[in-house]
């Protein structure tokens, strides 16, 4: 057994499901329920941007669980959470946070609620943009879309030319998979 | 030993010199590698971010591939090695995606420190030092996607993981013990929040000297990125941020040094003053 999952209820956290709501929304959509969040900080305690983000995992959960819609698609930390996957390691109630803050990014979208973070939202876009395109990601069609979309053209010239003379940015990035690639984002309404 | 080979799209950019060292490796090991035939992007890290499914079908396009060959495959980089993983699980788990209806997941995934980090591995790898590593101390960082989730990754000590430290030690180098190795390095904020990226690098660089580090060691191509860039970015504030290498490269050293070390004309950090003052060539 892991030396994280000892403390693990197996059952993932006892019966009680949400049944109605933005909680049971999300099970629905996720399989994951928020109602198990017994509210332990423990997902806090180990979140890297603690001190930095708006809304640290449990206040989030708490959020989920009462319905505070607003609060949770209108959070820096929706955007700002990269998924690093300790809260869910370490979750005595196997709650997949970073699922569901996948979920919740996807919900704001869909609801048309503006990025608290419009540049994370950007680079996501730029990064799948060039993806779709090249079926690879192309680092320099991604950082030149990044670009333009927010227009800090010159924040990282000197990286990118440190980089470029390091041999490590490329003019022309390798192509693959694209049409099969842009079938799987059309699937999805990408 | 043969393998599928999914080098991701940083091996062939910001991240080449995992990619090259983990091939020559490879090459001197025994062990071939077959890159998988058209690849495309896993989607990391943006993909699952926009959307879930989108995430899935994109890596499992590259699983569908490996297990045309009948080979596991094996991976350098962590991003890539949670989504492929990731996929191959929901496909075990839900089926196949959409688009993607040929996909098996019987081709198992693997990181190449899954790889390298088993004990009759390390032996035969330990069997093959020219050059030991001796007089450097290194603080080995794993980062998160190796590691976390362990439903996942499968591994046994996500909070405190050895591999890095067992192959580097058998290179004859010294390791430190220190609380942050699997702590984030800001991950994709690099472009967007990069005065976070700084943060949480400068907490990185300041635990590992203090534990007696002479140098960072990394297998994860986005973490590199992000450590490498801000030994520059430390350097101007006064902050002394220590030399960024990859395990991989140390290993290549350890075996044949000029090789290992035509490598570090890719960072930006700079290790060769290290080296020298210990007697390394």
């Amino acid at each position: 057994m892991s030396d994280t999952n000892e403390y693990r209820n197996e059952e993932g956290g006892g019966a009680i499901h949400p049944t109605s709501g933005l909680a049971r929304e999300a099970e629905e959509a996720t399989g994951i329920n928020a109602m198990s969040c017994y509210q332990c900080g423990k997902c806090s305690a180990g979140c890297p941007l603690f001190g930095i983000t708006d809304l640290i995992p449990h206040d989030l959960m708490r959020c989920i669980q009462l319905g505070l819609e607003d609060r949770v698609l209108r959070s820096r930390h929706i955007w700002l959470c990269v998924g690093c996957e300790t809260c869910n390691t370490r979750c005595p109630n196997q709650i997949d946070i970073p699922r569901l803050m996948d979920y919740m990014r996807k919900r704001a979208m869909e609801k048309g609620v503006e990025a608290a973070e419009p540049g994370i939202s950007a680079f996501h876009n730029s990064f799948l943009k060039t993806v779709k395109h090249n079926g690879r990601l192309s680092e320099l069609g991604m950082m030149r879309d990044y670009k333009m979309k927010t227009g800090e053209y010159f924040k990282d010239f000197k990286l990118g030319m440190a980089l470029f003379k390091r041999g490590k940015i490329k003019l022309f990035s390798r192509k693959a998979g694209r049409r099969d690639v842009r079938a799987i984002f059309e699937r999805r309404g990408k | 030993m043969k393998l599928a080979y999914y080098p991701g799209c940083s091996g062939h950019g910001t991240g080449r010199e995992l990619d090259e060292s983990t091939r020559d490796l490879c090459d001197r090991l025994g062990i071939e590698l077959q890159e998988l035939d058209d690849w495309n992007c896993c989607g990391a890290s943006s993909a699952h971010s926009i959307d879930e499914g989108l995430g899935v079908a994109l890596a499992a396009r590259n699983l569908a591939i490996a297990d045309k060959t009948g080979l596991d495959v094996m991976t350098p980089c962590s991003a890539c090695f949670a989504r492929l993983a990731g996929a191959r699980k929901h496909v075990l788990e839900h089926g196949a995606p959409e688009g993607v209806e040929d996909v098996t997941g019987q081709s198992k995934v693997f990181h190449v420190l899954d790889l390298f980090g088993n004990e009759e591995f390390v032996e035969h790898f330990h069997g093959k030092v020219q050059k030991p590593l001796a007089g450097l101390t290194l603080a080995c960082y794993y980062g998160c996607l190796t590691n976390r989730p362990p439903e996942v990754t499968g591994k046994d000590n996500p909070e405190n993981p050895r591999e890095m430290e067992t192959l580097l030690e058998a290179a004859g180098a010294e390791t430190v013990d220190w609380p942050l190795k699997t702590v984030c390095c800001g991950g994709s904020l690099t472009l967007s929040r990069d005065e976070i990226v700084g943060q949480l690098c400068g907490n990185l660089f300041d635990m590992a000297r203090q534990a007696g580090a002479q140098a960072l060691v990394t297998g994860c191509p986005m973490c590199f990125m992000n450590l490498d860039r801000q030994w520059g970015a430390a350097n101007e504030q006064g902050i002394e941020a220590l030399p960024v290498l990859y395990f991989t490269e140390l290993m290549l050293y350890a075996i044949d040094p000029s090789r290992g070390r035509s490598l570090f004309k890719h960072h930006l950090s700079d290790p060769t003053q290290l080296f020298s003052e210990r007697g390394l060539p």
